[in-house]
């Protein structure tokens, strides 16, 4: 799957990310992070794991995280990802099953 | 037993802070919104959100209810799917004015469910009824689907729509009220009353919720945890109420035991409405922490 334009999902309130996808070679991850030292490998684990379910291979992932849950993580990178591909409305539920 | 559904607590379908925190108020029911919460650009990202809550957060015995848009904007269908496919136990229909609204919305729900490989009839459905249309369809409404578990009165658009506002006494609502409570108990469906949005005003939000336990209403819509205990409170039984309805399924039991079909108590006929009235009234108390398992009341 290709990322079409630059995409934002999410906030900078407490509990929540905020991404920023953009077109990239290969895959960039830039996390800012306050709990980087304990949890950053695993919220990179998150993202990369659901940019390989979309089969997205080239990607610049910005990610402001605020403390969000590993649901939260995932949930805004879903609608960065389908904002960036212009598919909002429609879920690949392959992917979400 | 009937659920009890005391309080239904909003919370906007794009707040990761205040989904995360749902779980912990104690409220009977939890009503995620993607619908009049939730702008109009972040509609995709509520979805989503709420579709991965209610896959990873435990939010313990509360029902879980997710508002959708409805079917008449772009996003109606989408949020459906999402939502049956996360398991939700309630969809909520937003400004319900006919029948043919919950029909319409109960056949792309069963076509989720197919599409998912769910099992037809688990998801289940409430309406909220918000104009002058919706309040007079009622009785109809809540017979439109067996899927539903209730309806649910929305205030707001509904007193612009009728030329008035919120007063203290609740005046204006009188009727909506009545045709809602009606309407459901005919349908044996549930009763929610709408939300007070005056979170301050505590003595106001006490004195409406006093109206709707006195008229029947199985609860309330609250948008802050703040009011949960407030309803719970008006909502418990009293010592004498608890000891009463013990003493009516001790009666009950007894006569059971005999083979009796005719039960009295203290000289007054007991039969099946005293009976359920004793069941609910215990189940109050139990859910207000009042009484033991076996029903013994707590020391105070």
């Amino acid at each position: 799957m290709e990322i079409k334009h630059t995409a934002l999902a999410g906030t900078l309130e407490s509990s929540d990310i905020q991404f920023t996808l953009s077109k990239g070679t290969g895959v960039e991850i830039n996390l800012d992070s306050q709990v980087e030292k304990q949890f950053g490998n695993q919220i990179r684990k998150v993202i990369t794991d659901l940019l390989a379910d979309y089969g997205i291979e080239n990607v610049n992932v910005r990610a402001v995280d605020k403390g969000a849950l590993d649901c939260t993580i995932k949930a805004r990178l879903i609608a960065a990802i389908q904002r960036a591909t212009d598919t909002q409305n429609q879920p690949n539920w392959e992917v979400l099953g | 037993m009937e659920r009890l559904r005391r309080t239904m607590m909003f919370v906007p379908g794009n707040n990761p802070a205040m989904i995360k925190d749902a779980g912990i108020y104690g409220a009977d029911s939890i009503m995620f919104d993607l619908e009049d919460s939730v702008s109009l650009t972040e509609k995709d990202t509520a979805r989503m959100m709420v579709f991965e809550a209610l896959q990873n957060v435990d939010y313990g015995n509360s029902e879980l209810v997710v508002r959708i848009n409805g079917l008449d904007t772009e996003m109606g269908r989408a949020d459906i799917f999402a939502m049956v496919k996360a398991g939700v136990q309630v969809i909520r229909l937003p400004k319900t004015e006919t029948p043919d609204d919950v029909v319409e919305t109960e056949k792309v729900i069963a076509e989720a469910e197919k599409f998912f490989g769910i099992e037809n009839g688990r998801t289940h459905m409430m309406a909220a009824i918000e104009s002058a249309g919706g309040v007079l369809n009622a009785p109809a409404i809540a017979k439109a689907s067996d899927r539903l578990i209730g309806i649910a009165l929305g205030a707001e658009d509904y007193v612009t729509m009728m030329k008035t506002r919120r007063y203290p006494d609740g005046a204006e609502l009188s009727f909506a009220r009545n045709m809602i409570l009606h309407g459901a108990r005919a349908a044996g469906i549930a009763a929610f009353d709408t939300v007070y949005s005056d979170v301050d005003n505590t003595e106001g939000f006490n004195h409406e919720v006093e109206i709707i336990h006195e008229l029947g209403f199985d609860g309330k819509s609250v948008i802050n945890p703040r009011q949960i205990p407030l309803v719970n409170a008006i909502y418990a039984p009293t010592d004498k109420e608890i000891r009463n309805a013990k003493d009516v399924l001790h009666a009950i039991e007894e006569a059971h035991k005999k083979g009796s079909g005719v039960i009295s108590l203290r000289g007054k006929m007991v039969d099946k409405p005293v009976v359920a009235r004793a069941e609910r009234t215990m189940a109050l108390a139990k859910a207000s922490h009042l009484v033991d398992e076996e029903g013994n009341i707590y020391a105070k």
